[in-house]
C-alpha cells in the first residue's frame, strides 16, 4: 500500500467522544445560525422557472456548435497555459519552500481565489489572455509549491545520502531526489489540469471568453437548450480529459494553446497600467488624494478604514461565515448520505455505479456554476450559495471517503450485517475519523468559496469586492481581499489545531486534501 | 587515517556505543561483527562521516538498504557514484542522454559485479541481489582507496558473495565492512572488531581471533 493512502485501520488513539462532540458542536452552531441566515426564496415562482429550465435542459440545442467548440478550445487553452506557468513557477519555488517568507507568500497567493485574481488582473491587463492565464497560474503556483515540496519531504532520503558528498545541488537534486517523485508530480499536475479546466470555465463569468461566458449569456437570454449544450460540452471535456491528455503530447498541446491564445483579439489597454495600478489604484483613496504630512489626511484615512471595516468587511465576513458554516454542515450530511451510495457492499454493483455518476457530476460542476444555476431558480439569497457549496463539497468528501475505504471489504467479518446496519455499525465507525479530517480540510476551502460566491450577488465578501471593482475603487477591493485572506488563513490554523487535537492529522494526505 | 578515541556514538538521542576506541589504518580490511542492532551501522556511519570530511574524493560507500533510486536505470544509479566529478550540465546531459563514453565505463563495472547487459534496466525491476550488485557497482565506479560497506553482499548467495567481496578487495586498498557471515569474514578480514552490549569487545588481527570468541558475540 502506498503512503498516499492512509490505511483506515491505522486510525489510532484519540477518544471517540471528542470526535462526536466536535461534529455536534458544528451542527448546533449551524442550527443556531439558521434564523439569521437569509434563506428566502425570491418572490417569483421558482418552480415555473425550474420547469422551463428542465424542459430546456432535456432538449439540448447545439445550434451554436461552431462557436461553442471554439469556446471549449479556448477553455482548454487557458487551463493548459495556466497550469504550465503555475507548475513551472511552483516547481522553481519548491527548493525555497522551507524559507518562512516564501512559504507565507505561497500561502497568501493561493488563499485568493482565481476569480478574485481575474478581476484584479483585469485592472492591469484587461480582458486578455494574460489575465486568464495568470488568474489560474498565480494561485496554482502557490499550491504546486506546497504539494511538490511535501512530496519531496516524504521521498526516500537514503539515495541522496549515498551519493558523493561534494556533488553539486543540481546534480544531487536531479539524480537522487527528483526521479523519486517525478511520477507523483506528473499525476498531481494532471489532476490540477482537471481543476484548471473548471477554473478556466468559471473565468467566463467575469468576462473571459470561456465556457462560463457562454453559459452566462445563454442563461440571461433564457436559452436553456443552449445552456444544456454548454454543460454537456463541459462535462465531456472533463470526463474525457484523461483520454486526450497524454504526457508525450503535453508539449504539443502547450504550443498549440500558446498559439491559440496569442491569436485572441483583446481590447487594448492603455500603456503603463501596471505602474498606475501599483502606485495609484491600490493606494487608499484618502492617502492618494491628500497631503501625507497633514493630520487631516490621516484622519480621513481613519474614517475610510472605519467605514470599510464596519460597513463592508464585517457584514461581508459575517455573511461569509454564516454561508460557510451552514454549507460545511450540509456538505457533511451530503457526504454521509452520498458515501454509502458508492459502496457496492451496501447498494450493490449497479447502485454503486449510479452513485458514482451522481458524485462525479456533483464534484465536477464548479461550485460557482452550481450556485449560478441555483440562483436563477431561487433568486438571490444565501440559499443557492449554501446548497451549491454543500452539494459540491459533500460530493468531494464522499468520493474521497469511498477512495479511502476501497479495501474495506477485506476487513469485514464474514457474518457482518447487511445494508444500513452494515453502514452504521461496521463502515461508518471505521471511516468516521477520515470523514472528520476531510471536513476540516474542506472548511477553509468552503470559507474561501463562500467569499467568492458574493460575486454572484450573495452578500458575502465577494459582493463587496466585486462592487468596489465595478466602481473602480481598487483600493477598497484590495483591503477587503486582505481581510478575506487573513480570515481563510485563521480558519486554516483553527482547522489544523482541531485536527491535531483530535488525532486526525495522519488520516488524509495532501493528495486528497489539495483538491479543487 | 581514522581515529576514534573514547568517543560516544549515538543514533538520534539514544547512545548506541560508548567509549569507542577505534582506528583504521591504510591497507587494513576491517570487518565488524555483532548481533543485529549491536551498533555496527552506527560505527560505520560515524566512520564514513569522519572520513568523508577528511578526504571527500577518496571514500566509497555501500549503505544499508543500498540507497538506490528505483525509478532510474542501473546505468544511472552506477553513474551516480561519480556525480561530484562532473559539472551539473554534464550530469544533466547524462541523465537525459547517457553518452557512449560513460556507458562504456559503467558497462565494465557492471561486468565486474555480474550485471553485464543490465545497464538499461530500471532498478525497480531488479531482484534484491541485483539491486545490491548495483549498489556495489556504484561504489566501484566511485573508486577511491577506502570502502565503507554495511552488509554489502547480504542479498546474494554464498558463492557469489565470496566472489564479489574479492572483487571489492581488489578494488579498494582499505575496507571497513559490517558482515554477518563468519566464513566470509575469515576470507577477507585482516582485522576483526566484535561488538557486544554497546562495546567493542574484540579488536585484533583476524588470525588471532578464535572461532569461539566469534561465537560468543552472538550469544547472550
Amino acid at each position: 500500500m502506498t503512503r498516499l493512502m492512509p490505511s483506515i485501520t491505522a486510525e489510532a488513539g484519540a477518544g471517540l467522544r471528542p470526535r462526536i462532540s466536535i461534529a455536534l458542536a458544528f451542527l448546533f452552531l449551524a442550527i443556531a445560525l439558521l434564523p439569521v441566515a437569509d434563506l428566502n426564496v425570491a418572490g417569483h415562482d421558482p418552480w415555473a422557472e425550474l420547469g422551463r429550465m428542465a424542459t430546456g435542459l432535456l432538449s439540448p440545442d447545439f445550434a451554436a456548435i461552431g462557436y461553442l467548440s471554439y469556446t471549449a478550445a479556448l477553455t482548454v487553452a487557458f487551463a493548459i497555459c495556466g497550469v504550465a506557468v503555475g507548475a513551472g513557477a511552483g516547481f522553481l519555488l519548491t527548493p525555497l519552500y522551507h524559507i518562512l517568507p516564501i512559504r507565507l507568500f505561497c500561502v497568501a497567493i493561493r488563499s485568493i481565489h482565481e476569480l478574485f485574481w481575474a478581476i484584479l488582473l483585469m485592472q492591469i491587463t484587461g480582458l486578455s489572455a494574460t489575465t486568464g492565464i495568470l488568474a489560474i497560474a498565480i494561485p496554482y503556483a502557490g499550491i504546486f509549491a506546497k504539494v511538490f515540496s511535501e512530496y519531496l519531504d516524504e521521498a526516500d532520503p537514503r539515495p541522496v545520502r549515498s551519493i558523493p558528498a561534494r556533488t553539486d545541488v543540481i546534480s544531487a537534486f536531479s539524480y537522487a531526489r527528483l526521479p523519486l517523485v517525478l511520477q507523483e508530480f506528473g499525476t498531481y499536475t494532471l489532476y490540477r489540469l482537471e481543476c484548471a479546466l473548471r477554473s478556466s470555465a468559471v473565468l467566463g463569468f467575469v468576462g473571459l471568453p470561456t465556457l462560463g461566458f457562454q453559459l452566462d449569456t445563454f442563461f440571461k437570454q433564457g436559452m436553456y437548450g443552449a445552456v444544456a449544450a454548454v454543460l454537456i460540452i463541459y462535462y465531456l471535456l472533463i470526463a474525457t480529459m484523461r483520454l486526450w491528455m497524454r504526457w508525450p503530447l503535453a508539449p504539443l498541446y502547450l504550443l498549440a494553446s500558446i498559439g491559440f491564445l496569442a491569436s485572441l483579439q483583446t481590447p487594448p489597454m492603455a500603456a503603463g497600467m501596471l505602474r498606475r495600478f501599483l502606485t495609484y489604484d491600490i493606494v487608499p483613496a484618502p492617502l492618494r488624494n491628500g497631503d501625507l504630512s497633514q493630520t487631516e489626511t490621516w484622519q480621513r484615512f481613519g474614517e475610510w478604514l472605519h467605514m470599510l471595516t464596519f460597513d463592508q468587511a464585517l457584514p461581508g465576513l459575517a455573511a461569509t461565515m454564516i454561508v460557510a458554516q451552514l454549507a460545511l454542515v450540509l456538505a457533511g450530511i451530503v457526504a454521509l448520505i452520498g458515501f454509502p451510495l458508492i459502496l457496492p457492499l451496501i447498494v450493490g454493483r449497479a447502485g454503486a455505479w449510479a452513485g458514482h455518476i451522481g458524485l462525479v457530476i456533483g464534484r465536477s460542476t464548479p461550485e460557482y456554476m452550481l450556485a449560478y444555476v441555483l440562483l436563477q431558480i431561487f433568486g438571490p439569497s444565501m440559499l443557492p450559495a449554501i446548497l451549491a457549496l454543500g452539494l459540491h463539497n459533500g460530493a468531494i468528501i464522499a468520493h474521497l471517503m469511498g477512495h479511502q475505504s476501497r479495501h474495506l471489504s477485506k476487513d469485514l467479518r464474514p457474518d457482518a450485517p447487511k445494508g444500513i446496519n452494515l453502514y452504521a455499525w461496521e463502515v461508518l465507525p471505521r471511516i468516521y475519523g477520515n470523514f472528520l479530517a476531510l471536513c476540516f480540510y474542506r472548511w477553509e476551502i468552503i470559507v474561501r468559496e463562500s467569499a467568492i460566491l458574493g460575486l454572484l450577488g450573495v452578500s458575502t465578501m465577494g459582493y463587496y469586492i466585486g462592487t468596489a471593482i465595478q466602481e473602480l475603487r481598487t483600493d477598497r477591493a484590495i483591503f477587503l481581499l486582505l481581510v478575506t485572506m487573513i480570515v481563510t488563513m485563521v480558519i486554516d490554523v483553527i482547522s489544523k489545531r482541531c485536527r491535531t487535537s483530535l488525532g486526525l492529522d495522519g488520516l488524509s494526505s495532501h493528495a486528497s486534501t489539495n483538491r479543487c | 587515517m581514522l581515529h576514534l578515541d573514547g568517543e560516544t556514538l549515538a543514533y538520534g538521542k539514544t547512545v548506541v556505543l560508548s567509549d569507542v576506541d577505534f582506528h583504521l589504518r591504510p591497507g587494513e580490511r576491517v570487518v565488524l561483527l555483532g548481533r543485529s542492532g549491536s551498533g555496527k551501522s552506527t560505527l560505520l556511519n560515524a566512520a564514513y562521516a569522519r572520513l568523508v570530511t577528511q578526504m571527500p574524493g577518496n571514500v566509497a560507500l555501500v549503505p544499508q538498504e543500498n540507497g538506490l533510486v528505483p525509478q532510474l536505470s542501473v546505468f544511472h544509479n552506477t553513474y551516480m557514484g561519480r556525480l561530484d566529478q562532473h559539472s551539473a550540465a554534464y550530469n544533466l546531459l547524462n541523465l537525459i542522454w547517457p553518452l557512449a563514453s560513460q556507458r562504456n565505463r559503467v558497462d565494465q563495472v557492471l561486468q565486474d559485479v555480474g550485471l553485464a547487459g543490465m545497464a538499461r534496466k530500471p532498478v525497480v525491476s531488479l531482484s534484491g541481489g541485483q539491486k545490491q550488485r548495483t549498489a556495489l557497482a556504484r561504489a566501484i565506479h566511485r573508486g577511491g582507496h577506502i570502502l565503507i560497506g554495511d552488509e554489502p553482499v547480504s542479498a546474494v548467495d554464498e558463492r557469489h558473495a565470496a566472489q564479489l567481496i574479492q572483487t571489492l578487495a581488489d578494488r579498494f586498498e582499505t575496507m571497513l565492512l559490517a558482515l554477518h557471515d563468519i566464513a566470509l569474514t575469515r576470507q577477507i578480514a585482516t582485522r576483526i572488531v566484535g561488538i557486544k552490549n554497546g562495546r567493542l569487545i574484540i579488536d585484533r588481527p583476524a588470525a588471532e581471533v578464535s572461532d569461539d570468541a566469534l561465537d560468543a558475540l552472538y550469544h547472550r
